[in-house]
């Protein structure tokens, strides 16, 4: 297999690191934090999604990647989309966890859960199929964990906050995308429910749908190995 | 001389006991009866109206999808009262340019009212609550430069005169500014900025602005105006206690207790304000992450008295509520003396901003107040 770009989600990025060893064991793994998350303010001028494709994009060019696979997560899917309709020439294959990032729904429908104004409690609920175990207690967590969890929110803002976690112009570029595609959801995603994610692979060329019981939005944190066997199969059946 | 401005949220206090999850953001407006909100109108305006004769000012503000303050246009009321005053000034304390997505719309509104009120416009611009931002879906990561761009756009549409001029900044994209009419106070009406930290408190003192504190208290305040204080004195800027403003909860009565009592059912302004589902106080960026973390474990709104210790902000009484410096209450010879030394012990100012209305206080109270305050209060405390 080529090297294996991780472009990771909007929150809970530490969370993910089992299923990153997972993804690593015995291969070439990128898996860099996007300005903001890697703990610098980013450039005033670097704020948008676009401006990450662009970034990971270059990356891909400056490793003079051959059939890269993207490994993409909520966020991170949507910025590996917005990568594959400008120039899918180094990608080989997309595993994409619950993407965001495509409006499939009218005006007065959301695709995507007002996370930041919904009470903890019920965001929790939409992010994950077990919060009881899953969700951080932020009375239980030391200030800088929860500073580190509000830092991600604000990150999250930065990038994707007015159009909500979309790019209004990105559904009718998917036919760009042609590159062989799993999108992988968990099937308690509250956040963007599974039944966005059939619609969203119905649009892309060539995507399959499949789910992972007993997970919500992040399915490599709750389902870390399933995640990872799901993921590698697909991208090493190339 | 001390200049008392009279301020009111215009709430709509009769749809708060229906409304036990919370004043604002997700409540419906069904709640909301227009004939009773029209009657309230008016009598706010009428108190505001009684301020011209009783040699008060005027301060207004907005805020959106609450119950607690229907001025959800601040310009509205503006435009009505320059018309019905003569001599009162307007101030709107504020606008929030930072979620007004057209800055120019702003400078127009500016620009009118000061030219019908023939000059008695002072332009408040502010940055909003934390729960202003679900309504305006402004991006709060972003709110501060936004801010800042707002306010450099309006200041130039104001005081630019010679026809359009390009701006294309990160925000506000216009090709052709050009605002009629221009403000009739020149350069531009005075601007005044509200402050919480002592970091934009010397932002604003470079600029020379009035800043005022809102509810800061004994505690709280000093810190503020020393901030503006240390960065206008580095930046050669003179300030008197004109570039100060308070703004705090006043009840005078004929007797002690009819003051405190005035003042305890103005209150419900400030026991009401954190009434509102926890997730609106802290958008994400809003604030720094410290504080924001603070919100996200869910702390308590705390109000700090002079000597240290705290009461939580929804249930203060107006005894604790005055040991803040937060609310003076009582009869006009004590409030005088009580803002005496509440202005003596945080450096001075010139601007006291009354809430002379809140909650429930019905127009014959508020009547009595703004007039006995204006007859027994005014004439000492002008001169402070």
């Amino acid at each position: 297999m080529s090297l294996v770009l991780f472009l990771h989600g909007e929150h809970f990025t530490a969370m993910g690191r089992p299923f990153l060893d997972r993804l690593g064991a015995g291969r070439e793994l990128h898996a860099p934090l996007y300005p903001g998350y890697d703990g610098a303010p980013p450039d005033p001028d670097f704020r948008s999604v676009d401006d990450l494709a662009y970034r990971y994009l270059d990356l891909l060019e400056e490793l003079d990647a051959r059939d890269a696979a993207i490994v993409g997560c909520s966020l991170g899917g949507w910025v590996a989309l917005e990568m594959a309709v400008r120039d899918r020439s180094r990608i080989g294959r997309m595993a994409l966890l619950a993407p965001v990032g495509v409006k499939l729904s009218g005006r007065e429908e959301r695709d995507f859960a007002d996370l930041p104004f919904m009470r903890e409690a019920e965001a929790a609920r939409a992010l994950f199929h077990d919060p009881a175990r899953w969700a951080p207690d932020h009375a239980a967590l030391d200030e800088a964990a929860v500073e580190a969890i509000a830092l991600e929110r604000q990150w999250a803002a930065w990038y994707a906050w007015k159009p909500y976690m979309h790019n209004p112009a990105l559904a009718k570029w998917l036919h760009r995308a042609a590159v062989p595609t799993l999108l992988l959801w968990g099937e308690s995603d509250g956040f963007a429910l599974p039944e966005y994610g059939r619609r969203l692979a119905a649009r892309l060329p060539d995507a399959r749908f499949e789910t992972i019981p007993d997970a919500g939005h992040y399915p490599h944190i709750e389902r870390a190995d399933a995640t990872a066997d799901a993921v590698l199969a697909f991208l090493e059946n190339a | 001389m001390m200049q008392v401005w009279h301020f009111s949220e215009m709430a709509y206090h009769p749809g708060w006991e229906s409304l036990p999850d919370g004043l604002r953001n997700v409540i419906p407006s069904r709640v909301y009866d227009p004939e009773i909100g029209a009657d309230l109108y008016h009598r706010y305006l009428d108190e505001w109206a009684l301020c011209d004769r009783l040699g008060l000012n005027i301060m207004v503000n907005e805020h959106h999808a609450t119950a607690t303050c229907t001025t959800s246009v601040c310009t509205i009321p503006m435009a009505i009262l320059a018309r019905e005053t003569q001599t009162a000034r307007l101030l709107c304390l504020g606008m929030p340019i930072g979620n007004r997505m057209d800055a120019v719309r702003v400078a127009e509104e500016y620009a009118m009212l000061d030219v019908i009120s023939r000059g008695r416009v002072e332009m408040g611009f502010v940055k909003g609550a934390p729960f202003e931002i679900n309504p305006a879906n402004s991006n709060p990561a972003e709110l501060e430069e936004r801010f800042w761009e707002a306010h450099d756009l309006i200041v130039k549409a104001m005081t630019t005169h010679d026809g359009p001029f390009n701006w294309e900044g990160r925000h506000y994209h216009y090709r052709e500014v050009n605002v009629w009419p221009r403000p009739w106070q020149q350069p531009h009406p005075p601007i005044w900025m509200t402050v919480a930290s002592p970091g934009s408190a010397a932002r604003i003192a470079r600029k020379g602005y009035v800043i005022a504190a809102l509810n800061t208290g004994y505690i709280h305040t000093p810190v503020v105006y020393g901030a503006y204080r240390e960065s206008a004195a580095e930046a050669g800027i003179a300030t008197g206690p004109d570039r100060f403003a308070y703004l705090c909860i006043i009840g005078v009565g004929e007797t002690e207790a009819e003051g405190k009592r005035r003042a305890h059912q103005i209150l419900d302004y400030s026991r009401t304000t954190p009434r509102v589902q926890p997730q609106f106080f802290y958008p994400p960026g809003y604030s720094p992450a410290g504080p924001t973390a603070a919100m996200i474990r869910g702390s308590e709104r705390l109000i700090q008295r002079r000597d240290g210790s705290s009461f939580p902000m929804q249930d203060g009484t107006v005894e604790d509520y005055m040991a803040a410096g937060v609310a003076f209450a009582g009869t006009p010879a004590q409030v005088v003396e009580q803002v005496e030394e509440f202005a003596a012990a945080v450096g001075g100012f010139e601007h006291l901003l009354m809430m002379g209305q809140g909650g429930f206080l019905s127009h014959e109270d508020t009547v009595a107040n703004l007039t006995l305050f204006s007859e027994e209060a005014l004439p000492t405390i002008g001169g402070l």
